[in-house]
């Protein structure tokens, strides 16, 4: 015989302190004010208090990229940071890069090359995708920049390696660096 | 509409638009986070409360007592429902194995034992942890398919195809091999966890916006779940975050939702956290094969030998390796068994291209032994081994043209450069090597129905229940109806994944492309045929229908004058008749892949990949592509990472999450390169395509491992091939 319960079991569920606090954010350029759990995601503020599901749960756990967003211009995955700790930021998720009527450059290439299939991975990669060619002009190296004193270069093998943070099940990777390069080649 | 005999030439075949690389047409809502997936419906019902899954801590055994008085006391919670208030709940379907919900039973790791709704998803995720659990659990269950294996292995079995004398054949043979091959079991590990919305009505009617490949199955196994009459049943599944088989069938979100939503008397909505996922649903069993060929001094295959054994729960049927084997080379004598090692692991179901995904990691890699053996080229040893025939059923194949897949893919990707001598072509700190393999994977079809809608402004309005799990449902059956309505795609509106739609195919066994696109021109022939009424004509055979007219002999009249008063309706499905049995309608492909291999650490890095693939008309080649690509990729996988570790002791999949279960990224993934044949196949459908979305997958892995094996010289028969099984045999540096 044994018994179960998880690590929380047991805790005092009636914590000192408030459980919810207000947080101020401004997203995809609108400000927006909270009231939420302290235990509240930044991905689940969007998906359920702003019910901009553009950003997507594929883990919860930070392992898939779904949940790939920009606070203050960079990219985080948006399941391991609280919302409480974003007060004041800016935000730009998916549903702020275009609409379908006024597609992003990268948007479109996703669709010109076809770099997705069933789209649960689709707006992170974007997303990602969008930082990797910023960090790439910013000259931000990786693991794969062999000069870390020269600009890194917009090869397939750095695009590669700066986008491997985002899985894509259905296997859209080659469609997808395909639509990365084409956007980053038109700049 | 029935397809009793072989497709004649027809609209299709002066395409338009079939055939073309349409975008897809659910591009701009996904790309902009703007196509709704089954978690994220807010808007089709009020007031969703939060479920949250509990999975049990034990594999086999029972379930003494459940505490949930500090859980009901947590703040937010609105409801719980345990496994103990209730008998198990009927197993869901025929299909499936393991039951869903109820009674103290508990048959694997992390089955759903209790619902907690809560206001929030915080709220119900806290108060799940102070459930406490009382189990007792079975000692000494086993959980180990290896050892499994040992104890069965040398009992003789009833084989499911004897054909000839195998075992004199074998012992005959001028050249032989005797080998044992070993997958682990795999998980889907689509990116969208499964998820409902459940809502009942004051009538006792439910609706479950969720996240499902077989719309009318899911409806069908509702019903018989909760024991209420299906047509109280409404499922809506407009897109689906990936399937791959995971999604087939109906899991214990669906019945959590709905018992959730019952108990709390408001809508719930609960999507499984990923760390439940590999436990609580289905997964690719592990297999263990033994191969035996035989051939003669030319190298021509006198007797085949495929034996595999795979894990199930009891009464499931595991995961059927030999399939392939019966019908994909010519074998004068064949002996072909199954075994099922009954354990209490999760349920073992069917996962992209069941059967032969894994069957030919063991088929292709013991044919690349065999032309060793033989000292043959692996190409040429598969060409002389080619049949129009299936040696098993001694039926002919509607359409097979594997040969060429062979020769033209050997052309293309430069075979004849390939290194030769395993362990020898070394390039810096890499040894670099080739390798080959076949697929084979049959291509079913099934009754498919659906509704056409022209409306008054010309445009059309399509209705069916088939889904869109990433295969370009959307796209392929807009183009099938623009094609047979001579229209405009952008007039052409699909919808899809409805139960209230007419009940179509579903995605699943790839058979959903070409019977949902059937069922589309079955539901625009009966439409094209109301248009001739209207117009004064019995029939639309004399018609033309073009750019958005309909033509009869000098006059021609605009579908937007047709139906100025109201809409037409127009509902037909296709039903496949028995004449498509007489054949074999299947798909081939080669895949060609060359590796490099760290000489110092054995790590494996693909460095290109070649399929040519041969599936009747392509329907879209843009779509078909990823489909491919996608397989190809999911082969990488399960050729150098993919393993569902199993905790042999505790009947846990202990690696249960995209950390520990590692699915191919982009780092992973080089050039990929894909032909498609241009073949048509009339017996396969009237649009005379068959499937590709299994076909990617299938022989993938095979042609990674013999590439693997041609840069070291060593031989892993366990799969994934990790760098800890090349190791000790890489050649001094
Ligand atoms: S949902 Fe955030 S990384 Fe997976
Ligand atoms: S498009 Fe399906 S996971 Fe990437």
């Amino acid at each position: 015989m044994n018994t179960h319960s998880d690590m929380q079991a047991g805790q005092d569920t009636a914590l000192p302190g408030p459980t919810t606090s207000k947080t101020r954010l401004v997203v995809n350029g609108t400000e927006r004010v909270l009231e939420v759990d302290n235990r509240t995601t930044l991905l689940d503020a969007l998906r359920e208090h702003l019910r901009l599901t553009g950003t997507k749960k594929g883990c919860d756990h930070g392992q898939c990229g779904a949940c790939t967003c920009f606070v203050n211009g960079q990219r985080v995955n948006s399941c391991l940071s609280l919302a409480v700790m974003h007060d004041g930021d800016e935000i730009t998720t998916i549903e702020g890069l275009g609409t379908p009527e006024d597609m992003d450059p990268l948007q479109a290439a996703f669709v010109a090359h076809d770099g997705f299939q069933c789209g649960y991975c689709t707006p992170g990669q974007i997303c990602s995708a969008k930082a990797t060619l910023e960090e790439l002009r910013a000259g931000i190296p990786s693991h794969v920049t062999k000069d870390l004193l020269a600009n890194p270069p917009l090869s397939p093998e750095e695009i590669k390696e700066r986008m491997s943070g985002n899985i894509c099940r259905c296997g859209a990777y080659a469609n997808i660096l395909e639509a990365v390069l084409d956007v980053a080649e038109a700049r | 509409m029935d397809f009793n005999t072989a497709a004649e030439t027809n609209i299709f075949d002066r395409p338009k638009i079939l055939g073309k690389a349409v975008p897809r047409r659910d591009g701009p809502l996904k790309t902009t986070g703007r196509a709704p997936y089954a978690y994220e419906r807010h808007d089709v019902a009020e007031g969703q409360l939060v479920g949250y899954p509990l999975g049990s801590a034990i594999a086999k055994g029972r379930i003494l007592s459940m505490d949930t008085e500090a859980a009901r006391a947590a703040p937010g919670v609105r409801a719980i429902v345990t496994t103990l208030d209730m008998e198990a709940m009927p197993v869901p379907s025929e299909m499936h194995t393991a039951h869903l919900f109820g009674g103290d039973k508990v048959e694997h790791y992390h089955q759903a034992i209790a619902v907690v709704v809560a206001e929030t998803f915080e709220q119900a995720r806290a108060a799940t942890a102070l459930i406490k659990v009382e189990y007792d659990a079975d000692e000494g269950a086993e959980f180990d398919l290896l050892a499994a294996y040992e104890k069965m292995k040398d009992t003789p079995v009833d084989p499911e195809v004897s054909k000839g004398d195998f075992e004199t054949a074998f012992a005959n043979a001028a050249h032989r091999i005797d080998r044992t091959y070993v997958t682990t079991p795999q998980n889907h590990a689509q990116m969208e966890p499964q998820a409902t919305v459940a809502a009942w009505d004051e009538n006792g009617n439910v609706t479950l916006w969720t996240s499902n490949q077989m719309i009318q199955w899911a409806k069908k196994a509702v019903a018989k779940t909760f024991e209420m009459d299906v047509e109280k049943v409404r499922v809506d599944s407009p897109y689906v975050g990936g399937g791959f088989g995971n999604k087939l069938f109906i899991r214990s979100d669906v019945v959590l939702a709905a018992l959730g939503a019952k108990a709390a008397g408001q809508p719930v909505k609960l999507a499984m956290p990923r760390p439940f996922v590999m436990n609580n649903t289905t997964h690719r069993a592990g297999t263990v094969q033994r191969i035996r060929i035989g051939t003669d001094a030319q190298g021509k295959i006198v007797a085949l030998a495929h034996e595999g054994t795979s894990n199930t729960l009891p009464g499931g049927s595991g995961e059927d390796a030999t399939n392939q084997s019966q019908h994909f080379y010519a074998a004068d004598t064949l002996l072909i068994a199954t075994r099922l090692a009954e354990m209490h692991l999760p349920e073992a179901n069917a996962m992209r291209a069941p059967g032969e995904a894994s069957g030919l990691m063991g088929l292709e890699m013991a044919m690349d032994e065999m032309a060793e053996e033989l000292g043959m080229d692996p190409v040429q040893f598969r060409l002389v081994n080619d049949t129009d025939t299936s040696p098993a059923t001694g039926k002919k194949f509607s359409d097979r043209n594997f040969a060429r897949c062979l020769t033209e893919g050997a052309e293309r990707f430069g075979w004849e450069n390939r290194n030769t001598t395993p362990g020898s072509r070394r390039e810096g700190d890499w040894l670099i090597g080739h390798g080959v393999a076949g697929a084979f994977r049959p291509s079913p079809a099934t009754t498919s129905g659906a509704r056409v809608r022209l409306q008054a402004d010309g445009r059309i309005i399509v209705e069916t229940d088939m889904t869109d799990i990433g295969t370009g449902s959307y796209t392929i059956i807009a183009q099938t109806v623009a094609e047979a309505m001579g229209m405009d795609i952008e007039d052409v509106e699909v919808r899809l994944g409805d139960s209230a739609f007419p009940v179509s195919s579903g995605s699943g066994g790839q058979f959903g492309a070409v019977s949902s696109t059937a069922g589309a021109y079955a539901a625009c022939t009966a439409l094209r045929r109301e248009v001739a009424r209207r117009i004064g004509h019995n029939d639309a055979d004399g018609l033309s229908f073009a750019r958005g007219n309909v033509t009869a002999g000098a006059k021609e009249t605009p579908l937007v004058d047709i139906a100025p008063e109201g809409e037409i309706v127009a509902e037909d499905k296709v039903k496949f008749g028995s004449f498509r049995k007489d054949r074999m309608v299947a798909t081939f492909a080669a895949h060609f892949v060359e590796v490099g291999v760290n000489a110092w650490t054995g790590e494996v890095r693909v460095r290109r990949m070649l399929g040519v693939c041969d599936a009747g008309r392509i329907m879209n080649p843009t779509t078909a592509l990823s489909q491919v690509i996608g397989g190809m990729v999911m082969g990488v996988g399960a050729a150098l990472s993919e393993e569902i570790a199993v905790d042999t002791a505790k009947g846990v999949f202990i690696n249960h999450d995209l950390a520990n279960y590692e699915v191919p990224v982009h780092a992973d993934i080089p050039e990929q390169e894909v032909v498609f044949l241009d073949t048509l196949d009339p017996v396969s459908g009237p649009l005379k395509s068959k499937g590709v979305g299994e076909l990617g997958l299938c022989g993938v892995a095979g042609a990674v491992a013999n590439a693997v094996y041609n840069a070291t010289g060593v031989r892993a028969r366990e799969y994934p091939i990790t760098l800890d099984k090349l190791l000790d045999g890489l050649p001094e540096v």
